[in-house]
């Protein structure tokens, strides 16, 4: 067991200026390029939906952060099972930078659904099952990340966060089977929710771009952070060296 | 049992229980700020509504889930952080007894508690908000006690981490009140189709998923248990 010093993760020790030398990532060229790529193709290339106007846009950013989102959550739940199974504090990196990355898109997610549901629906937030999860998701998460924050001691924070978040995982079903039952036993008044259209070929084309690029933005992060983390664990090694 | 023989998992949690019990019962300091905060919680919410226009049976479900939530956090916060006077935790996990024993046992004496708490809340409800249990009684104690099952599995979890944090009791409702609401939502539900008389079986939906929640993470938190304390 090993007691861990808080040290600034930024203070310019030798691991620390060497992690900052290391440049530019690639990934993350390539992400800013292909998100400015969806960008430009979904406002200038592709057509304005008839009844929605230019709210549908939001389409290229929210379920698209929304996907990311719980790709990132599903990575948090394997990496805490594989470091309870074998204390390999890589996994635990993993599931940490995996989690704040989520809980970035997450909170994407949440607030550009407001702004869609602000001209569409007639509201900010109405408690829908699928925005109820989405809100008890960004808890969750957020609350790891607090947890994570609140232990000195290196290996038992990673335990500790590797039990809230296979737990965390588990628990995700059951909210959404309670919002999905409080919801149909009190329907919602909700304004003007359409059934997805069928999207035409150029929207969908759109999107899938979306969806690639913000995969793509989602490892430029998540390698970012990852590294992040790896610096700070030879920092604190280093201070307690 | 013979005097050198190590006590059986249920045996030992048995006994941890009784343990946690008998301080909680010679102290009572616990349990007696958990029924006054309910109390007190009872009363203050029935004037943040306006009773002219909301009545006592509409308000009254819904207060009781949320009283047992945070009275019940009162009680768990005071589970594990007993345990840090004079490092008795250490004596416990040299105990020769396993670790999910610990918990059980841990869990089964806040069950005790919270039970107790609701216990006075309950009636107290019935009194100040004039909604009458009736032959109700049965079914709503069945309620609270499978909703406060599922509040201790993950609470007494919670709690034997967030001792160890530097946040410590602040970190306990954080970490557990997302998780309370899968519990609340279906056990406040079930309240309210009970207390106003509608057939039992509009609630079972509500009821399985308290069953279903309480087998699953009772089931997890006891394989996580020991990951939450110091080898």
């Amino acid at each position: 067991m090993t007691t861990q010093l808080t040290s600034d993760v930024h203070a310019p020790t030798a691991a620390g200026a060497r992690r900052a030398r290391s440049g530019i990532s690639w990934w993350f060229v390539v992400a800013v390029l292909a998100v400015a790529a969806t960008y430009i193709r979904a406002i200038y290339f592709t057509p304005l939906e008839a009844i929605q106007g230019p709210a549908q846009k939001i389409y290229y950013v929210h379920p698209t952060s929304a996907w990311v989102a719980f790709m990132a959550f599903g990575i948090v739940a394997l990496a805490s099972i594989g470091y309870l199974w074998l204390k390999d504090l890589k996994l635990d990196r993993v599931a940490e930078s995996a989690a704040e990355v989520g809980v970035v898109f997450t909170s994407v997610t949440l607030v550009t659904g407001s702004l869609w549901g602000k001209p569409i629906w007639g509201t900010w937030w109405t408690w829908d099952a699928r925005l109820t999860l989405t809100l008890f998701l960004w808890f969750i998460y957020v609350g790891y990340l607090v947890l994570r924050g609140a232990i000195e001691d290196r290996e038992m924070r990673a335990r500790y966060s590797a039990v809230l978040g296979i737990l965390g995982a588990l628990l995700i079903p059951f909210i959404h089977l309670s919002v999905y039952l409080f919801r149909t036993l009190h329907p919602m008044p909700i304004i003007g929710k359409p059934s997805r259209p069928s999207l035409p070929n150029e929207m969908l084309e759109t999107f899938a771009l979306a969806f690639v690029s913000f995969t793509i933005l989602f490892i430029a992060l998540f390698r970012a952070r990852y590294h992040l983390a790896i610096a700070r664990d030879e920092l604190d090694a280093e201070d307690r060296g | 049992m013979a005097p050198d023989a190590r006590p059986g998992t249920l045996a030992a949690a048995l006994l941890i229980a009784r343990k946690d019990l008998a301080i909680e019962f010679r102290t009572r300091t616990a349990f007696f700020s958990a029924v006054v905060f309910a109390l007190l919680a009872i009363v203050i919410f029935f004037f943040a509504w306006d009773p002219t226009a909301v009545t006592g049976m509409d308000l009254a479900p819904g207060v009781l889930w949320v009283i047992f939530t945070f009275a019940g956090l009162l009680g768990l916060n005071r589970s594990f952080s007993l345990e840090l006077a004079d490092r008795a935790i250490d004596a416990l996990l040299g105990a020769p007894v396993p670790r999910e024993a610990i918990y059980l046992g841990k869990a089964l004496a806040n069950v005790v508690f919270v039970g107790a708490v609701e216990a006075i809340s309950i009636p107290a409800v019935a009194l100040f908000y004039n909604t009458p249990f009736g032959g109700r009684w049965l079914a709503i104690a069945g309620v609270a006690l499978l909703a406060t099952i599922g509040l201790v599995a993950v609470g007494t979890l919670f709690s034997a981490m967030a001792v160890n944090t530097r946040l410590a009791e602040l970190l306990l409702p954080m970490l557990s009140l997302p998780f309370f609401v899968p519990i609340v939502m279906p056990a406040a539900q079930a309240t309210a189709r009970l207390l106003s008389g509608r057939p039992v079986l509009e609630a079972a939906n509500w009821l399985k998923i308290l069953l279903a929640f309480d087998l699953v993470f009772v089931a997890a938190c006891m394989m996580a248990f020991p990951f939450t304390i110091e080898e």
